[in-house]
């Protein structure tokens, strides 16, 4: 009996170890009570980045981080005459769900943080916002594509990108319309995202009358995919649509050609990579793919943007980082019009969610924002653009 | 000297508990310092090393645990969420504890069963479980969960023995291997498992999964999990604990120190290990219930083979077979991973931004997990194969014998025959 | 849909090709020590990464253009054979030899533990070095043979020949040479092998030499069949080449061979006609499931392999 208790007693003493470490990690997280923000004085007002800072994805992430960055150094200004601080707190969520809803409760024990802009991955955003729902603490997602996020009635969440159910079904429009596609065989990569955009693709597909001569799933990190390319060559098909990243996309495009594919290869947002062509070589050339970012350069204002977007944060902007800056300019437009509502002080998250979620005609850098009842854009739209020798054009607005 | 003082236990017990008072003091007072809050949780592990007898440092303990902690870190969320996650991985430990250190089975497919649990709350507290069964019955409310603990444990037995029938019959390395490739198949099955039947939703995964609920209360913050979380693993300690040293924990070790041996002892080798994996698995599946309802998310990406070896680097590092090492193995692989890896890489980050380093993303320290992990099983197997706290063996000498109150009964076989007579 | 049977079994010999070789390593290991060197998929993966940093350091240089194919083939294949040997000799002795009679389970934990630090390890010095981990190798062989019913690239019949001649002087090298039968006497009995004079210490390091230098090896084709590596490649080839053994008898060189290309072959089999039998039910995804699910069923029915021999314990 004497023993067991001390084998209890020493549990104990290890799970307050564990949190005895913790506490010194979360040390920035000290503050008030949670929702008593607006009584607590303090004129710090922080929004937060969420997007995997990490691994194979960060080069998206950093772009995120680094738009919004970019949006609060350009408005700390403005922000000081009203008499706030204005903060940024990146957060790695590591494309990993469990990282992001830690990180989620980091922010919400944090009374200053009035916002998030987040995530990259759909499936990180959606328990995260479970979370934020808790504490009210608005999100506006500057990329997740994935339709469920918005669908599920969460009064926090927001998007300026558009959906995988727009992107998709404009992607085989075009395919069939532009590309004159009659006969194809769809891939995808077994994932959250590449399925997704795949079952909205193959869906169009078959209301418009394009025979759908494969359907079949790929797995992540492979090298070899010559079974399922075996299957495609034997159909030859016009056109290879792919649903999934630029890593496996590269290789697909690569072995697909190797074993005399003749027909277009086409894509998503996901093989949006100057890593694609690097990884696909000349193979890369002629590579069709839908993207929910534009191309901001492509306007005289834009360039002036990206420049001096490049001067102050030292690297030039990736597809996704005026994204991050418009969610951020969102964000803080929100904030403002919370502060004017609230006489000049510092505003609730609530107040802060409303103004954002009634948000209407915001003309961001690139996009014009305006909410509707799920927090989806009206004005968010879909791009094409094909590879030409190692990089990718511009085509246009798929309408 | 001061290695002394802890080894032996000799700690003062005033010293501890002034060291208490003074911190949680200061916490009163300080509104939030972090230091006070550091103080009183490092009180925990003075706890521990107190003199004293047995039921005052229990005592101590649980207050700590259950009062002070709560009281002080109960409203802030991100300290609660993290002490969850490091329960959360504390249980699953001390599950596969009974596999790999009582019964010497070396499963590199844990995770698969911490996924049966996980999909069992989620599939039917959802409407998802309408896919595949006719009526409109689902979803079920969070009152569930409680239910849902049981379900979750005999969903996960029922795989451990379905996964253990098959696999049991070959031994040491192979059985390595084998649990691995079960491991993977059971994540690509449940990747996969949304056509032809749409059973588990494929890698759109499942949501939204509601909350626990007792008495019309909502416990979906992580104040509630903190304390659901401490609840199993009491409930897990005392099974580990009971089973130790039980005719099962035996026959268990027996197996492990010499399959030979323990057969010719009479014990038989298939039921000992089907019961050993169905034991770990169960534990595995309630954590599996509350992670799901935790996260509200499930998808078939929590379940990597990278878990499995996570969790089995918790119970080598602490000491397989060892109760209290395999607590202290997960407390600080988790923390490890949650919390040390990725402010080290959030404090580098702030280096790079004011251009002090120039750092390559891909060697963002929280990306060291696995090279940390690699460096911590090889120096473990060379230098302390038995874990931080080894694994202590129960003296039973022939004195302690003598002094039984058994002593000079006929027991076993024995007292059947003398029975007989 | 028959129409593509022949590229398929093209693909899939080409593929169960490099698994045996992988194979022979393991089972080379396990016929020594009776014991999984988990490692030794990484020794493969790092095979991969050392040909193809030798063959952009001759495009670096510009003297890949004007060399013979075959000549950077082959400095390629010696320079990765020669690196992933020694490292698994110091491998070996550094993790490995320690723990001999150790409890079996302590070595095995040992080798998961260098599998892991192998892969990190390769990740951040090429992330230091090119600031990305994952590697494109140029191409040697471009061209491809036109057989009318399937396409063989040259590099795939590179690779099938490579494969053979490794195998071919293996086999010699085991049953004809002095080490080779010294090896086979360790196998047998160590104990027994000490006593009549061979030093036992220096024949696993032989073995762990061999066998790590065909994996470098098999590293080198891959790269150049398969064109992308990241330092993730090894642990699942690994696995599948590891059932490959098992498959044909762990401990038997002929059975690691036959059961590589019993693998490849059904799993690019699996991979092309799964999804089209089950009309669309069980895809290609399916196909690892397929691997691991023969695995366990040959160690139920025959766990001494197609080839193997039983052995009974001994008390």
């Amino acid at each position: 009996m004497m023993r067991k208790r001390s084998q209890i007693g020493f549990i104990s003493a290890v799970v307050a170890a564990g949190m005895a470490v913790t506490g010194c990690g979360g040390s920035q997280t000290t503050g008030g009570t949670e929702g008593a923000s607006d009584a607590s004085g303090s004129t710090k007002i922080v929004i937060a980045t969420q997007s995997p800072l990490s691994g194979s994805q960060s080069v998206v992430g950093d772009a995120i981080k680094t738009g919004a960055e970019y949006a609060v150094n350009l408005q700390k200004e403005e922000f000081k005459k009203l008499g706030f601080d204005l903060q940024l707190s990146p957060q790695d969520d590591q494309a990993d769900p469990k990282q992001g809803v830690a990180n989620a409760e980091m922010l919400l024990s944090n009374p200053d943080v009035l916002g998030v802009v987040g995530h990259y991955n759909t499936g990180v955003a959606i328990p995260s916002s479970v979370k934020y729902e808790e504490g009210k603490l608005v999100m506006v997602s500057p990329a997740n594509t994935g339709v469920k996020l918005t669908e599920e009635g969460k009064k926090v969440v927001h998007r300026i990108c558009a959906r995988d159910d727009s992107q998709g079904p404009k992607a085989a429009i075009y395919a069939k319309e532009k590309l004159g596609v009659k006969k194809v065989f769809i891939v995808h990569d077994k994932t959250a995202y590449g399925q997704g955009i795949t079952d909205q693709v193959k869906a169009q597909f078959e209301k418009d009358g394009v025979e759908i001569v494969g359907y079949e799933g790929i797995t992540q990190g492979e090298k070899d995919y010559s079974a399922v390319l075996n299957q495609v060559i034997s159909k030859s098909p016009d056109m290879l649509y792919f649903g999934g990243i630029y890593s496996e996309a590269g290789i697909l495009v690569k072995q697909a050609r190797e074993k005399g594919f003749k027909g277009v290869f086409m894509g998503g947002d996901g093989i949006d990579s100057s890593e694609l062509a690097k990884i696909a070589g000349d193979a890369v050339e002629g590579v069709v793919f839908t993207s929910i970012a534009g191309d901001v350069t492509q306007t005289a204002e834009g360039k002036k943007w990206a420049d001096a977007y490049e001067k102050s944060m030292g690297k030039k902007p990736e597809t996704f980082s005026v994204y991050g800056y418009d969610a951020a300019g969102v964000l803080l437009e929100g904030i403002k019009e919370a502060i004017k509502a609230n006489g000049g002080k510092k505003p609730s998250r609530e107040q802060v969610l409303e103004a954002v979620h009634k948000t209407k005609d915001y003309q961001g850098q690139f996009t014009k924002v305006t909410f509707d009842e799920k927090g989806d854009n009206q004005f968010a739209d879909v791009f094409i653009y094909k590879f030409g020798k190692d990089k990718s054009e511009f085509v246009g607005k798929v309408e | 000297m001061e290695m002394n003082l802890l080894k032996n236990k000799e700690v003062p017990l005033l010293f501890t508990v002034l060291w208490i008072a003074v911190f949680s003091g200061a916490l009163y007072s300080l509104d939030k310092s972090v230091i006070a809050f550091m103080g009183v949780l490092f009180s925990i592990i003075l706890v521990y090393y107190t003199k004293g007898s047995n039921l005052i440092r229990f005592a101590l303990g649980a207050a700590v645990l259950l009062l002070i902690i709560p009281l002080v870190a109960g409203d802030n969320r991100y300290y609660m969420e993290v002490a969850t996650q490091v329960g959360i991985y504390v249980a699953m430990a001390l599950g596969l504890n009974i596999v790999v250190g009582f019964a010497g089975l070396l499963d590199l497919g844990y995770v698969a069963f911490f996924a049966a649990g996980a999909y069992a709350y989620a599939i039917f507290t959802t409407s998802q479980a309408n896919e595949f069964i006719p009526g409109d019955f689902f979803p079920l409310s969070g009152e569930w969960f409680w239910p849902f603990l049981i379900i979750g444990l005999i969903v996960a037995a029922i795989f451990g023995i379905l996964l253990g029938l098959p696999v049991l019959r070959v031994k040491g390395d192979y059985l390595a291997i084998v649990t691995l490739g079960f491991g993977e198949i059971i994540r690509i099955v449940f990747n996969n498992l949304d056509k032809p039947i749409n059973i588990t939703n494929g890698p759109q995964g499942i949501t939204p999964i509601p909350a626990p609920e007792l008495l019309g209360i909502k416990m979906g913050t992580p104040f509630y999990f903190y304390f659901i979380v401490l609840f199993v693993i009491a409930f897990i300690v005392l099974a580990n604990v009971r089973f130790e040293h039980s005719r099962l924990g035996r026959a268990w070790i027996a197996v492990r120190e010499d399959e030979l041996a323990a057969q010719s002892m009479g014990i038989s080798l298939l039921n000992t290990k089907l019961a050993a994996f169905a034991t770990g698995a169960s534990f595995a599946g309630i954590v599996g219930v509350i992670f799901a309802a935790k996260q509200t998310f499930v998808d078939p990406t929590s379940f990597t083979m990278n878990e499995s070896i996570a969790i089995l680097v918790m119970v080598i590092l602490g000491g397989s077979g060892s109760i209290p090492g395999v607590v202290l193995g997960a407390a600080f692989v988790t923390v490890l991973q949650v919390q040390l890896l990725k402010e080290f890489s959030n404090f580098l980050h702030g280096l790079q931004q004011s251009g002090l380093i120039n750092l390559p993303s891909q060697l963002d320290p929280s990306k060291f997990q696995r090279l940390v992990f690699g460096v911590i099983l090889v120096l473990v197997a060379l230098y302390r194969p038995n874990g931080l706290i080894p694994a202590k063996r129960k003296k039973d000498d022939i004195d302690s014998i003598k002094q039984s109150k058994h002593f000079g009964e006929q027991q076993g076989i024995l007292a059947k025959v003398a029975g007989r007579k | 849909m028959l129409s593509m049977l022949p590229q398929v079994l093209v693909d899939g010999l080409t593929l169960g090709f490099m698994y045996a070789v992988v194979a022979l390593g393991y089972t080379m290991v396990y016929g020594i020590l009776e014991f999984i060197n988990f490692a030794h998929g990484d020794l493969f993966m790092v095979g991969a990464f050392v040909g193809t940093e030798v063959l952009l350091t001759f495009e670096a240089l510009g003297t890949l253009e004007g060399m013979n194919p075959f000549v950077a083939f082959f400095i390629t294949l010696i320079v990765a054979m020669a690196i992933t040997g020694a490292l698994g000799v110091g491998i070996e002795r550094v993790a490995y030899r320690p723990l001999r009679g150790a409890p079996r389970l302590v070595p095995l934990i040992s080798a998961i533990g260098v599998s892991f630090l192998l892969q990190d390890l390769v990740r951040f010095s090429e992330a230091i070095y090119r600031n990305e981990f994952y590697l494109n190798s140029p191409q040697l062989f471009t061209g491809s043979l036109e057989l009318g019913f399937a396409t063989v690239p040259q590099k795939a019949i590179m690779v099938m020949v490579i494969a053979i001649v490794l195998m071919i002087v293996l086999t010699l090298f085991v049953n004809k040479t002095k080490w080779g039968i010294a090896m086979r006497a360790v196998a047998q009995d160590q104990s027994t092998a000490s006593l009549m004079t061979i030093n036992v210490d220096k024949v696993i390091m032989l073995t762990f030499l061999i066998g790590s230098s065909l994996g470098g090896a098999t590293g080198v084709l891959f790269a150049q069949n398969y064109g992308t590596i990241d330092p993730y490649i090894g642990f699942i080839l690994g696995l599948k080449a590891f059932t490959a053994a098992v498959l044909g008898g762990i401990g038997n060189l002929r059975g690691a061979m036959v059961g590589g290309v019993i693998i490849g072959l059904l799993e690019s089999l699996s991979g092309a006609y799964m999804g089209p039998l089950t009309n669309g039910a069980f895809g290609a995804e399916y196909k690892d499931v397929f691997a691991f699910s023969i695995l366990i069923l040959v160690l139920l029915f025959k766990p001494e392999g197609l080839f193997g021999e039983a052995v009974k314990e001994k008390v």
